[in-house]
């Protein structure tokens, strides 16, 4: 019954979310040719797996930020957390499971756990405010795990784990291994990360949130951003609900977190800063709230873009800035909006027919 | 001694975070937005200051000035080119301009005055007052400061509560539709409250600079990111919260570096906030909206 629902063509839902899957398996199949045949450049090879990690990063944050309707401004730091708890269990594991796209896997799963759990821990004081407010907190909670992560030293040796914080007084035996160094992070990561596997985890996200939102909880948290108040007097539970949906979003950003670092050699806590849950806000918000192929499509724009505008060299984030300012104007003034269309020659053919 | 030394420190910047969370409070209470680009007025500010001072070697406190007029005109330009066509959108949208016009002052300022920090002269110099036998020293910028940030809140609670333009900007944050009814311009109002706000930030960030005389493109952003928090600590939107948040948060920075640990200062300072606003959810001083259904 379910399935058949699911596969009617006719609802609008269903239309979106498979145009959403034969696009991103469509890029996917185009972007592989690509760069098998090197027709992509070296540079652009090198940022699949990133754009990969922000497009999950884009569609985990749109549950928080669209569906659910929250203001979440420290989704960085539950990317940061499954980076670093990623990376060291696949130091970790890297004697017993020699297979790298295993380790993998398994570093990306664990990485999703302690997400989780931080995410969990997090949601129980964050989701008893409103709004700003709690736009605030998280963005307080990304801070704080970004000063924990900077201060936090991870050793392993012949006695197992040894971890401290603020300074490094694990005292490792011989042949220990110092894995993660405080601000210096964690080095020598094996980049195991591929474009496959990103491609992968983006469809999981993709067929986790859109069976999450096309469910019963994903009614209620449709009808608990619409409003709140009638959603709690039909006995909707709030907290419950607002909890499933934060604490999944965590889960996908730390395997996110997990597939972004192991697609660099060195990773530190201060790449996951405020800018960074930030950009992937702006990922949300440009592909319109909600809207996962838009989060998606953004994500990829946005990454790709200060790239391309590399040529125009010190002018480059400037003209970032710009364009993204002008992208907002455009897309939410009434006024620039109706001078669009005018110039649009297309839109007006459609509407004289 | 010693603690009565970091207290007075602590006051010093919280003072500035007080003036800075000013802008924030002011513009949310009125236009209900915050306004991520007011930590780049500051500085913005500063660098106007710096050139005035170190360059053409004016007096610092005509520097600050001309540092004031300058961010006044850059707070309402960027008020009217940025914010004024979104009054309709939603917030969020708003939210994302505002950070998109940060990064379009902190690259401007990057391409204008290049990324090597510049050494900021004290605007009155590097003494210290000695008290108790030389025991206690406060020097004169951090003086300067705590004054400063007294002077700016009399006038401005004045201002508010005694002026028609002040009673405007309170019928504003009030309501607005009302508000335009009963004849007040509220567009004016709105584009006043950010040149106030901006004429502010260019004060904190002479201020800021001279205490800690390293000045760079990205300057503004974290002390800009720790006044918000300032402003929501004492409760967004009130003005007494701004000034009381500012003064704490000042305060509980400096004593997590002198007694917890300078390297998780800032998570401290979050971690209060945080405890705060579970205590209190919409502030210290903030009013709590009743939801009616």
């Amino acid at each position: 019954m379910t399935v058949r629902r699911l596969i009617n063509l006719k609802r609008v839902e269903a239309r979106r979310i498979y145009l959403t899957y034969f696009v991103v398996i469509l890029a996917y199949v185009i972007c592989q040719t690509m760069s098998s045949t090197k027709i992509l450049s070296s540079s652009m090879r090198g940022m699949l797996v990133p754009i990969c990690a922000y497009m999950v990063m884009s569609v985990s944050l749109n549950l928080v930020v669209g569906i659910s309707g929250e203001l979440s401004l420290g989704h960085a730091g539950f990317m940061s957390v499954g980076a670093f708890s990623g990376v060291a269990t696949a130091i970790l594991m890297q004697n017993f499971i020699p297979f790298a796209p295993v380790r993998l896997a398994i570093a990306m799963i664990i990485a999703a756990v302690f997400a989780a759990i931080a995410g969990f821990l997090i949601g129980i004081p964050v989701l008893r405010l409103k709004g700003d407010y709690l736009a605030i907190v998280t963005l307080a909670f990304g801070e704080i795990i970004k000063s924990i992560l900077n201060n936090f030293y991870l050793g392993v040796d012949s006695g197992g784990l040894q971890f401290s914080m603020l300074s490094d007084t694990t005292r490792l035996l011989q042949g220990g291994r110092l894995i993660i160094r405080g601000p210096m992070g964690i080095s020598g990561i094996q980049k195991i990360s591929t474009f496959p596997a990103g491609f992968i985890l983006l469809m999981i996200s993709l067929m986790i949130v859109f069976n999450l939102v096309s469910s019963r909880s994903g009614r209620a948290f449709m009808a608990i951003r619409d409003d709140r108040i009638a959603a709690e007097s039909i006995g909707l539970d709030i907290t419950r609900y607002k909890m499933t949906a934060f604490v999944m979003s965590a889960a996908l950003a730390g395997a996110a977190g997990a597939l972004f670092a192991m697609n660099y050699s060195t990773i530190v806590a201060n790449k996951f800063d405020f800018n960074t849950s930030i950009l992937i806000l702006v990922f949300v918000v440009l592909g319109g709230q909600g809207n996962m192929l838009g989060g998606i499509i953004a994500a990829a724009v946005l990454t790709i873009l200060p790239e391309k505008l590399r040529q125009f060299s010190d002018y480059r984030m400037l003209l970032y800035a710009i364009i993204l300012i002008v992208m907002m104007l455009a897309t939410n003034n009434a006024e620039i909006k109706e001078f669009l269309n005018k110039l649009n020659p297309f839109r007006k053919k459609e509407e004289a027919e | 001694m010693v603690f009565l030394n970091f207290f007075i420190s602590g006051i010093s910047l919280g003072s500035i975070y007080a003036i800075i969370a000013l802008g924030y409070t002011m513009v949310y209470g009125i236009a209900k937005m915050l306004n991520f680009a007011h930590g780049d007025v500051i500085m913005v500010g500063a660098y106007v200051c710096f050139y005035a001072v170190a360059r053409y070697n004016l007096n610092p406190f005509l520097g600050v000035l001309i540092a004031m007029i300058v961010c006044t005109f850059l707070g309402m330009i960027v008020e009217r080119l940025a914010y004024k066509p979104l009054r309709q959108a939603p917030s969020l949208a708003v939210l994302i301009t505002a950070i998109g016009m940060s990064y379009f002052l902190q690259n401007t300022a990057l391409l204008l005055w290049s990324s090597n920090p510049k050494v900021f002269p004290s605007i009155i110099g590097r003494g210290a007052f000695k008290l108790f036998d030389g025991r206690l020293s406060v020097s004169h910028i951090t003086a300067l400061t705590i004054i400063a940030c007294i002077v700016i809140m009399i006038i401005l609670s004045l201002f508010i509560s005694k002026t028609k333009m002040g009673k405007a900007m309170r019928a504003c944050s009030e309501d607005k539709g009302a508000a335009q009814l009963m004849g007040i311009n509220v567009n004016a109002t709105i584009s006043l409250t950010f040149a106030i706000g901006s004429g502010l930030a260019a004060i904190a960030g002479a201020l800021l600079c001279s205490a800690y005389p390293t000045l760079m493109p990205t300057t503004g952003a974290l002390p800009g990111i720790k006044a918000f928090t300032a402003a929501v600590f004492g409760g967004i939107g009130s003005i007494p919260g701004a000034f009381l948040g500012g003064l704490m948060l000042g305060v509980i920075e400096i004593f997590a570096k002198a007694y917890i640990s300078s390297q998780l200062s800032d998570a401290v300072v979050f971690a209060v906030l945080i405890i705060v606003l579970l205590v209190k959810p919409a502030g210290l001083l903030g009013k709590l909206t009743q939801e009616k259904v």
